[in-house]
């Protein structure tokens, strides 16, 4: 029987290695997976890259994993908010890289390493410093830049609601980057609410097709609150 | 001189936004637009982390940490409101299906180009976020700001000297002393508060303006 659950958050991230590539879902604390983050700090996997909307919020989630020095790059779109001190001190101490990626890219990036591209064009970003050696071209009287794909050994993503073949539908605003994670990495692990018997989401509401889910986690999240 | 105030902007800015438009609004000044779109039109706005049909904040206590806009601040969603995942926001920018966005600047040239994510001091940590998606997908760009620094240095510049968020992608510029079209011809007034003349606009700004026939939508 194929049982995507059945694994605690410890067991579910248990074999990232060091220098692995990870995509965490969310943007702010909406959708971020607080309880794999909370395993895999506790797993002690270094060297990591992270891809995230933000560069961590306050104390928790992806500013915890860069309080605890375990991430060696970051590749977001906003890394800089009122909470975000650890990686502001990180990043100008010189301890972590910055991949600066406009968020529409960003999404552009993930979206086409789990569509199976080579590259893509996109406008945003021409004639900026984001651009800059890059390569462009005209199509149909528009200037575009050419970007590569962003692939992933594992994704971390939160979900409302799972089922054993890894079906998930999302909650609100914390869908964001989930969807186009699961589908980017090679193993994806979703964080969920609650896991509900097959059959229970409806056929037509499932937003990410289990095909795109190795792992499912049962878990309660931690409260969320404001952010800077 | 009589500048207007934030507000007094907002509801300017609010008045160009027709019936049936889908709008975003960007964080900081734009967002007080949306205080001001009239009642009886019905406007969508869009929010880039997800969400079209976004509503005005919840009543102290009934946030929802789960539904947010892009400032991360407590939303709502009206009846008849969706979510969708980060693919399908940045589509709808990108290919031109928002009609209107409004950003703040802190510089816009003549001739459209915008600055607003990076102001390239040494030592500043740079966050572009969504802004350059914004700025060239949109149908059109509006920037709403204050004409002049601080210092007294135009925003309205022949062009910008911060690093660029997108290349001629402006065509209108809301400020608290004027209303500029700005475009591959330059720039022209639309409208300026009462009390100055075109000439006191051109030494306020420092650059060229056109007397502008245009009417506004």
């Amino acid at each position: 029987m194929i049982d995507k659950w059945g694994v605690s958050a410890e067991a579910a991230v248990a074999d990232i290695g060091d220098g692995s590539v990870v995509m965490i879902g969310g943007f702010g604390t909406a959708g971020m997976p607080d309880q794999l983050i909370e395993a895999l700090i506790a797993q002690g996997a270094r060297d990591l890259t992270i891809i995230n909307n933000n560069a961590g919020n306050g104390e928790t989630g992806v500013a915890a994993l860069i309080k605890a020095g375990r991430v060696k790059k970051i590749i977001c779109s906003f890394p800089r908010q009122a909470d975000s001190h650890h990686f502001d001190a990180a990043y100008r101490a010189g301890r972590i890289e910055l991949e600066l990626v406009p968020q529409g890219n960003l999404a552009a990036r993930i979206q086409a390493a789990g569509a199976g591209l080579g590259a893509i064009f996109t406008p945003t970003g021409f004639g900026t410093l984001l651009a800059e050696g890059k390569e462009t071209r005209e199509i149909g009287g528009r200037q575009y830049v050419l970007e590569y794909p962003i692939h992933a050994d594992f994704a971390l993503i939160k979900a409302h609601r799972g089922d054993r073949w890894g079906n998930l539908v999302y909650r609100k605003t914390a869908r964001n980057f989930g969807p186009i994670m699961a589908m980017a990495a090679k193993t994806t692990i979703a964080q969920v609410a609650r896991i509900v018997p097959l059959g229970d989401l409806d056929p037509e509401a499932v937003v990410t097709p289990g095909i795109f889910v190795q792992r499912v986690v049962e878990a309660a999240p931690l409260p969320l609150h404001a952010v800077a | 001189m009589e500048r207007l105030n934030r507000h007094q902007m907002a509801a300017r800015v609010a008045k160009d936004i027709p019936e049936g438009a889908y709008v975003n609004l960007g964080i900081g000044l734009p967002t007080i637009v949306a205080n001001y779109l009239p009642v009886d039109r019905d406007i969508f706005l869009q929010s880039e982390n997800g969400l079209l049909g976004m509503g005005p904040a919840p009543a102290p206590g009934e946030e929802d940490w789960e539904l947010i806009n892009a400032g991360k601040q407590a939303v709502t969603l009206l009846t008849g409101g969706c979510y969708f995942d980060h693919a399908d926001s940045f589509a709808m920018m990108r290919a031109g299906h928002i009609d209107i966005c409004v950003l703040g600047a802190f510089q816009v040239s003549v001739h459209g180009d915008l600055a607003n994510w990076h102001t390239g001091q040494p030592g500043a940590i740079p966050a572009v976020g969504g802004a350059m998606d914004l700025a060239i997908g949109a149908k059109q760009t509006f920037v709403m700001m204050e004409l002049l620094t601080k210092q007294g240095e135009s925003k309205l510049v022949e062009a910008c000297h911060y690093p660029l968020t997108g290349l001629g992608c402006v065509s209108r510029v809301y400020t608290d002393i004027a209303v500029f079209a700005v475009g591959p011809s330059g720039a022209g007034v639309l409208e300026m508060v009462d009390g100055l003349t075109i000439e006191d606009l051109r030494k306020l700004t420092g650059v060229p303006l056109r007397e502008s026939m245009a009417h506004l939508a």
